[in-house]
């Protein structure tokens, strides 16, 4: 009998049902956890209040960063809420044997950055976490997805989670991406056509030559922004460029595994002749650097457009005014020119070292607008140290800016750094919605280059005019 | 407006759900995310109590914590235990305190055209029911709230029906036979996993990582 044709999901998936239920979830083994300290508590009362423990606490891992603060992180925390929930994640992980990466630890950072950076993330592998952008780990050829409080517990006491298997879909863009179209603008411009809920109850493969050349960082960001158009997760076959990232890392597998891992790891592609419930395909050459001028990252387009008409949107017509009316735009208005106030590069988007080297590449030999608040915030300590290693700290702080330590920050605004009522901020990060980098913030989602552009001018700038 | 039942933080996840029949709560937003149900300043809480207060807080109050007239939830002409939201519900983060400030604020079921898979998936396993209609019934029964703000919607469970009680219009929704077995009688996830463990760790033994 010759063998079904299968997806990359489908060989990733079908390796860890450990049960099917008949007309409900797989019983779904999960073969990394992590673990931050927003999460995670209820999830360990949980488990005391059952009286089980967890069962496998070397898969998982704990790191904090969700509300961790950017400056002064060796002095004691301020906030008496956040500094109880990481005393809540180390006691926790200490109590049940988990590793954890707390403030000041060298590996700590942003939890879909330090995964990856440390070898932790492999392919084949399934990864969960307690929030959405868990989904950056796809990028590695892993099944990873973020999963609600209930599930933490699930996984801590018994390694699984229940999951209905999603649906497939694949998106393909094909083609060279013009000058100044990175990671960030792919992502941006696929959301922007599906809208955030056109891949709702899919699980989608990136395929085709602009992901093939990317590099795992890009891929990552691609990937990290898979739950923006409503995917469970995105993900994309490993190949050398994936192989030459993860060997020598520190939970890599070693020697004779090694040789093992890799071999396992070629298999992982999608077979000639399999079928994918849903499938786009977009050209590499329409892609323009990207911003969103809206209240959700499907509300993208390219930064030379004008801020579309309402006009066809039937019944959406009203939620899409009140979300201009946030914004404070108008519709057939341009982007170029709009005056920002603050630039936030950072989050478990675009928080890695070839995000500070894009952002530098512009901000080099210019000044910092003077009435712009930057934050430059790196994903972990380890990208941290790189910017310091490579020269980057010195071009930024010779242009005015300055750096500060690891964490989510602005992206979630749990900690201090909150963009102000009213005010525009041009964000790496992967949210826009109202209120989400403060309460009253307007965010303009953009790539390291349009927000190193604006950094720069104190506008929105197209980032082709300054390369 | 609804009281607000606090649940206690045991592993007695929720009540049963067989059927409710109650007035709604009308939003007819579309794309909520979930920063607007519980924004991410309030989720330094480690037990789950209390999320109620500040459901939907930056819609629900101006900034000197004075409510905002205008927002359907402090307005007293509507109430129940039913909330009516607009196209893909739930969008963007997966944090179940989502849940968890509907469930606390009194509610016991979402109804909407389109929901995001994981705020669906939480609300199903802290014991809200998720009921997905169609755009036309979801439109008629913002009508029928328009028409009487104390028209009441039934909810059947075991028939999974859902209808409008004045009207008698009534349509079917979707839920798998597990979840909906779970809901019925107030079971949850983790009592089934721990039942299995021994699979589990045969499982586990195989894996090559
Ligand atoms: S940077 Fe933002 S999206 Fe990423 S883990 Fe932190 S809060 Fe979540």
């Amino acid at each position: 009998m010759s063998k079904q044709a299968s997806t990359l999901f489908d060989k990733v998936w079908d390796a860890h049902v450990v049960r099917q239920i008949q007309d409900g979830p797989d019983v779904f083994f999960i073969d990394r956890h992590f673990i931050h300290e927003v999460t995670s508590p209820v999830a360990f009362l949980g488990l005391k209040n059952r009286n089980v423990g967890v069962m496998y606490p070397e898969r998982t891992f704990a790191t904090a960063d969700h509300n961790t603060p950017t400056i002064n992180q060796h002095l004691p925390v301020q906030d008496p809420l956040s500094a109880n929930q990481l005393k809540a994640l180390e006691e926790n992980s200490a109590k049940h044997g988990i590793s954890h990466w707390g403030l000041g630890h060298a590996q700590n950072g942003i939890v879909h950055v330090v995964g990856p950076e440390n070898g932790i993330t492999l392919p084949g592998m399934t990864i969960v976490c307690g929030d959405s952008h868990t989904s950056t780990h796809g990028a590695f050829g892993a099944i990873a997805f973020g999963i609600g409080t209930s599930e933490v517990e699930m996984v801590l006491s018994s390694q699984c989670i229940m999951q209905p298997k999603p649906k497939k879909m694949r998106v393909n863009v094909n083609g060279i991406l013009g000058k100044g179209v990175t990671a960030k603008d792919v992502t941006l411009y696929i959301i922007s056509q599906l809208t955030t809920a056109g891949a709702t109850g899919y699980f989608v493969e990136y395929a085709g030559d602009v992901f093939e050349n990317m590099s795992m960082e890009g891929r990552m960001t691609v990937c990290n922004m898979s739950i923006e158009m409503g995917a469970r997760g995105g993900m994309i076959a490993p190949d050398q460029t994936t192989f030459d990232y993860i060997e020598g890392r520190e939970y890599a597998p070693k020697g004779e595994k090694w040789d093992e891992a890799l071999a396992y790891w070629k298999t992982l592609k999608t077979d000639a002749d399999a079928t994918f419930d849903k499938e786009y395909t977009f050209n590499a050459a329409d892609i323009e650097p990207m911003i969103t001028f809206g209240t959700n990252p499907g509300m993208g387009q390219g930064i030379t457009n004008q801020i579309p008409s309402g006009e066809n949107l039937g019944s959406g017509k009203a939620t899409y005014e009140k979300s201009l009316n946030y914004m404070g735009f108008h519709e057939n208005e341009s982007m170029l020119g709009k005056r920002i106030d603050y630039v936030f590069i950072g989050s478990c988007t675009n928080g890695r070292i070839e995000d500070f080297r894009a952002f530098a590449s512009i901000v080099k030999g210019r000044k910092k607008a003077e009435h712009v608040t930057a934050w430059i915030v790196p994903g972990s300590h380890v990208v941290e140290a790189q910017i310091k290693e490579e020269g980057i700290l010195d071009i930024l702080t010779e242009a005015g800016f300055s750096l500060r330590q690891p964490g989510c920050s602005a992206c979630l605004a749990m900690n201090d750094d909150k963009i102000p009522a009213g005010k525009y901020a041009v964000s790496t990060s992967n949210r826009n919605f109202e209120g989400r980098q403060g309460p009253g913030a307007r965010t303009l989602l953009a790539s390291p280059l349009v927000a190193a552009a604006a950094a720069v001018t104190g506008v929105v700038t197209d980032p082709r005019e300054l390369m | 407006m609804p009281k607000a039942v606090s649940r206690k933080p045991t592993y007695m996840a929720y009540d049963k759900f067989t059927t409710l029949k109650s007035t709604a709560v009308p939003l007819p937003i579309e794309n909520v995310d979930t920063d607007q149900i519980i924004p991410a300043r309030f989720l330094k809480a480690t037990t789950r109590e209390g999320f109620g207060d500040n459901l939907f807080r930056d819609w629900r109050y101006n900034g000197d914590d004075t409510p905002k007239a205008d927002f359907v939830l402090n307005n007293p002409i509507y109430s129940g235990k039913i909330l009516v939201g607009g196209h893909n519900f739930g969008s963007g983060s997966s944090r179940e305190h989502a849940a968890w400030a509907i469930y606390d604020y009194g509610f016991r079921c979402v109804v909407s055209s389109f929901f995001a898979d994981i705020f669906k998936g939480n609300s199903l396993n802290i014991g809200i029911l998720p009921v997905q209609v169609s755009p036309e019934f979801l439109n008629k029964i913002f009508l029928a709230i328009e028409a009487d703000p104390k028209a009441e919607l039934e909810v059947n469970l075991e028939q999974q029906t859902i209808s409008i009680v004045a009207t008698g219009e009534s349509e079917s929704f979707d839920i798998n036979g597990y979840k909906k077995h779970n809901m019925m009688n107030g079971f949850d996830d983790i009592d089934y996993l721990q039942a299995m463990k021994e699979d589990i760790q045969q499982f586990e033994t195989q894996r090559i990582y």
